[in-house]
């Protein structure tokens, strides 16, 4: 089947099988390996994207679910080689270990930043409590949430608004 | 030096790898691919004991979708794999011993079209007796595993010190107990994947994977292909966690794809999905212990006898040496005369256990510390006191004799800071004589009826402290290698022999060699790690890398430095006493400040004139050794010690326990990175909340029920409270200014806190992790063989 989307702001035409997953379409067809596969069974989170400004698993999204949809991968969050307040804090407090479950978490927490710029410490939690890290033990990921609420509120940036 | 004249040790840093991983740029083994390479797909029978007795691929033979059949009848030297006991195949042709076993390996270019071949190997097989039962695998009609070894025995470390029946003679009570503990999965939430590619003339096999220890793996890959060491060569991909889980499983991976490649003459890609994951790896060992102690009524212990049984599963793997780690540590970080304890680890048809973060040592502290509270309340003490009495100071002779000395013995002073900072004893005792509900274990809905609603939530407290030996001790040769090149711009070369595991090695050897030349942390570039390129420096396990890696990181830049200083000496005329200081990029005279070269000067000036600025440093742990008849010497060159505080909720309707705040006192001796630090407490605190309360793998007739997240429930960002982490950094004479170990400490003690933090909160004794509902409601597990299931 062919599948039309828009993929990190740009149309994107893919002939593909009924059968596969969006995971398998970024990863595989597009070599788009930001987006991670950790269980297939939408528990981890670790294939967390965005479409049409939903945080979603993609292991759990069938090709043809894709047509017309806006699809947003980690790939795209930086722009022009600036990092997201988000990745910058994600660095800056030290919620980065292993970096496996770190696109999702980033992408989940965009996504709530998006729709609700001045979240509590609760509805962060909530937010990434489908992202599974075995690392962090998700402290600092929080942190580094947090500050960048605290920073987008203060000074809100290009990227908060986008 | 001392802490505060420190440039960038001890500072937050941020990780060298994080921006490639925050952009999804990073590239983990499953993101790379190789033109022509293969699919893998494994080849298994639904047994955890069975004798094959035939296999037949004709089905698939001629299918256009299959490359290559790998068996048992392709590998071309060693047949059997294992770190320590060869026992386990590459691929089984003779029998089956755990349903995670492989027989044959399936080769194509469609992942999907191989799943749909495997279905049609025909595979014959007789089923065997199954042991699942590991304390009876001793027992003389029991199934034997591997009948090679003449029985299930895999290990038995004895350890005796004074005479242990005197002491109970002498003793004013005895308390004797038996505890056990579940078998819990790593959870690395990336699995497991390594790719094989054949170079030119099929004469050398390049591995690039997700591997913990590359020279583990190497030395594993030679050994199933016959070849010499160099002849294979191991990258590591970005790791997506480990906890001690991508060592073995990666090593045998690593030896089937090389099979393939060379096989086929194409890179191979085998990539485990999330229940071939849990299926496969080992898991953490769920141990069964049995203490009696002997105690005076002042509190001081007399005598300890322990007889602990650890469930090793269908093959050895690291289970000789995981288990030596719990007879040096069982008795806790107590003084105690007269000490009897053995420590068996056994065969059996569950799933083979080896290295898990923690390491033989989660097991005894839950029981050691459970034990330690029990005497406090029958003794009517509170158990920061029972600890203070028996707790190790300098000069203490461990239970394998060992004198603790040349270090800070920070036992009570971790113990001190984390009950301060708790306002513990005072809140404990609160607890204790807060009216406790009269209850009756049950899981019928009624009996909540009877609980006064005030009653329902109990607040408990708990500790527990431990003492640990740094990196591997008598268990092994303790090297390590680094190797640094300062280029003419100044920049910098590094690789360390111990490879990255996600937690930040980079980053901490960074530091070490940025603080030695006195340059920034972002000048130094980080290689990727080959084993072509770098010695053999052990395995990243036993939280050595900060001690042994950072001492030979150190080294190497300290070889590095004295070349730029002998350089500045002849350039300046210097006496050779006098002395630099590198410092913010400058190389300046200690007693003539004013007196400086720019770092980047130096560089060039050294390079221009032909001096070597590449140099491989080494660390080398001091000896230890052990006697093990009797379980006697000096195991560890040296300790770490910690304690931590649990406040829990516990809702008695319910059986819930809510983690409100843990309290982690660490002394990892120096500490290099203070954000890397403090991210391994919270990650390895919560990993223990989860084995105190959540985790289990059940493997009924040795097959596993929890396959994926949706049944094997790791903690989330909503189940804990909040970690508040705390350092003490003692003094230490060995490894990088005293730097020392942390990862494992952090996870070891949580189970334990919270278990007694139950107990203080609803005036029961819970034996058995995990405190799950059914445990605190029932005190059993319920499982699906339970006759008593439906009650
Ligand atoms: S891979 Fe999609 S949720 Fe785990
Ligand atoms: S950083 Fe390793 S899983 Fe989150």
């Amino acid at each position: 089947m062919t599948v039309n989307f828009v993929l990190n702001g740009k149309a994107v035409s893919l002939v593909i099988a009924a059968n596969r997953r969006l995971i398998d379409m970024l990863r595989d067809s597009l070599g788009l390996t930001g987006t991670k596969e950790g269980c297939g069974i939408g528990e981890c989170g670790a294939c967390t994207v965005l479409m049409n400004g939903e945080a979603v698993n993609s292991c759990l999204i069938l090709a043809g679910q894709v047509e017309g949809a806006e699809i947003v991968t980690i790939e795209a969050i930086a722009k022009h080689g600036t990092l997201h307040p988000v990745q910058e804090n994600f660095l800056q407090y030290g919620a980065v270990q292993c970096g496996f479950c770190t696109p999702g978490m980033v992408l989940s927490t965009y996504a709530l930043l998006q729709t609700n710029p001045q979240p509590s410490e609760h509805e962060i939690a909530a937010a990434i409590s489908g992202n599974l890290c075995r690392c962090t033990g998700y402290k600092q990921i929080l942190e580094a949430v947090q500050k960048t609420v605290e920073e987008m509120n203060s000074a809100p940036s290009e990227h908060g608004r986008s | 030096m001392s802490a505060d004249s420190f440039t960038v040790v001890g500072k937050p840093v941020v990780r060298q790898d994080g921006r490639e991983k925050v952009t999804g740029a990073a590239r983990f083994a499953d993101d790379l691919r190789f033109p022509g390479m293969l699919s893998a797909v494994m080849v298994r029978i639904p047994a955890a004991h069975a004798l094959i007795r035939s296999v037949d691929y004709s089905a698939i033979n001629n299918d256009p979708a299959l490359a290559a059949i790998c068996d048992a009848s392709d590998v071309p030297a060693a047949k059997t794999v294992g770190i320590v006991r060869k026992d386990q195949p590459v691929f089984c042709d003779k029998k089956v011993v755990t349903p995670g076993d492989v027989i044959a390996m399936l080769l194509g270019e469609s992942e999907e079209e191989l799943l749909r071949l495997r279905d049609q190997v025909r595979i014959e097989y007789e089923l065997l007796p199954v042991l699942t039962d590991y304390c009876n695998a001793l027992a003389p009609n029991e199934p034997l595993i591997h009948p090679e070894f003449g029985s299930n025995l895999i290990v038995h470390y004895p350890l005796r010190k004074g005479n242990v029946e005197q002491g109970f003679a002498e003793s004013d009570h005895l308390l004797e107990q038996t505890y056990t503990t579940q078998r819990v999965e790593h959870a690395y939430i990336e699995p497991e994947c390594v790719i094989a590619i054949p170079r030119e003339g099929r004469k050398e096999i390049q591995i690039i994977g997700s591997i913990q220890n590359p020279f583990t793996a190497r030395r594993i890959v030679a050994d199933v292909l016959g070849w010499p060491l160099t002849h294979v060569r191991i990258q590591q991909a970005e790791l997506g966690g480990s906890f001690g889980g991508k060592d073995d499983i990666m090593c045998l991976l690593s030896a089937r794809a090389s099979i393939a490649a060379l096989k086929t003459g194409r890179p191979v890609k085998i990539r485990y999905r999330r229940e071939e994951s849990i299926l496969e790896s080992y898991k953490r060992h769920p141990y069964t212990m049995h203490y009696k102690a002997g105690f005076m009524q002042t509190g001081k212990l007399k005598a300890m006898k322990i007889d602990i049984i650890a469930d090793g599963g269908a093959y050895a793997s690291m289970s000789p040496f995981t288990t030596w780690r719990t007879v040096v540590q069982a008795t806790g970080p107590y003084e105690i005369e007269h000490v009897w304890t053995d420590v068996r680890a056994v065969y059996s048809n569950n799933p083979y256990t080896g290295a898990m973060r923690g390491f033989g040592s989660p097991q005894p502290i839950f029981a050691q510390e459970s034990l330690m509270d029990e005497i406090a309340v029958q003794l009517g003490m509170t158990p920061d006191e029972i600890r203070r009495i028996n707790g190790f100071r300098a000069g203490s002779i461990t239970a394998s004799g060992q004198e603790l000395a040349q270090h800070d013995v920070n036992l009570v002073t971790v113990l001190d800071t984390a009950v301060g900072q708790t306002a513990f004893a005072e809140r404990w005792q609160e607890n204790e004589q807060h009216i406790k509900p009269t209850w009756t274990p049950s899981c019928s809905l009624d009996n909540k009826d009877f609980i006064e609603p005030d009653q329902l939530l109990q607040k408990g407290i708990g500790l527990a402290t431990s003492f640990r030996g740094c990196s591997l001790g008598a268990e092994g040769t303790d090297a390590a290698a680094a190797y640094l090149s300062l280029r003419p711009d100044g920049s910098a070369s590094l690789l360390c022999g111990l490879a990255e595991n996600g937690q930040g090695l980079r980053t901490t050897y960074c530091i070490i060699a940025a603080e030695i030349l006195g340059i920034p942390v972002d000048s130094i570039e980080y290689l990727d790690f080959d084993t072509a390129y770098i010695a053999d420096s052990g395995p990243t396990v036993a939280s050595r890398s900060t001690l042994m890696g950072g001492g030979a990181v150190k080294n190497a830049a300290e070889i590095v430095r004295t070349q730029l200083e002998g350089t500045l000496r002849k350039r300046w005329n210097l006496a050779t006493d006098r002395s630099f200081v590198f410092s913010s990029g400058l190389v300046a005279l200690v007693d003539d400040p004013a007196k400086y070269i720019s770092f980047l000067d130096l560089c060039a000036l050294a390079h221009s004139t032909g001096v070597n600025l590449s140099a491989i440093g080494w660390y080398r742990g001091p000896r230890v050794h052990w006697d093990e008849s009797v379980g006697q010497g000096p195991a560890y060159f040296t300790y770490v010690y910690g304690c931590q505080v649990a406040e829990v909720t516990v809702n008695i309707g319910t059986g819930e326990v809510h983690l409100d705040h843990i309290t982690a006192v660490h002394d990892p001796g120096t500490i290099i990175n203070l954000l890397g630090a403090q991210g391994q407490v919270y990650g390895g605190v919560t990993q223990g909340a989860g084995y105190a309360l959540w985790e289990e793998i059940t493997a009924p007739n040795g097959k596993i029920k929890e396959l994926n997240f949706d049944e094997y429930l790791i903690p989330t960002s909503l189940d804990l409270g909040t970690i508040t982490p705390l350092f003490v950094s003692g003094k230490e004479t060995y490894g990088p200014w005293g730097a020392k170990s942390l990862g494992e400490p952090t996870l070891e003690l949580t189970a334990a806190a919270i278990a007694n933090a139950v107990r203080n909160a609803v005036g029961k004794r819970f034996f058995n992790l995990p405190l799950n509902l059914e445990e605190i409601l029932l005190q059993r597990k319920l499982r699906p063989e339970d006759p008593n299931a439906n009650q």
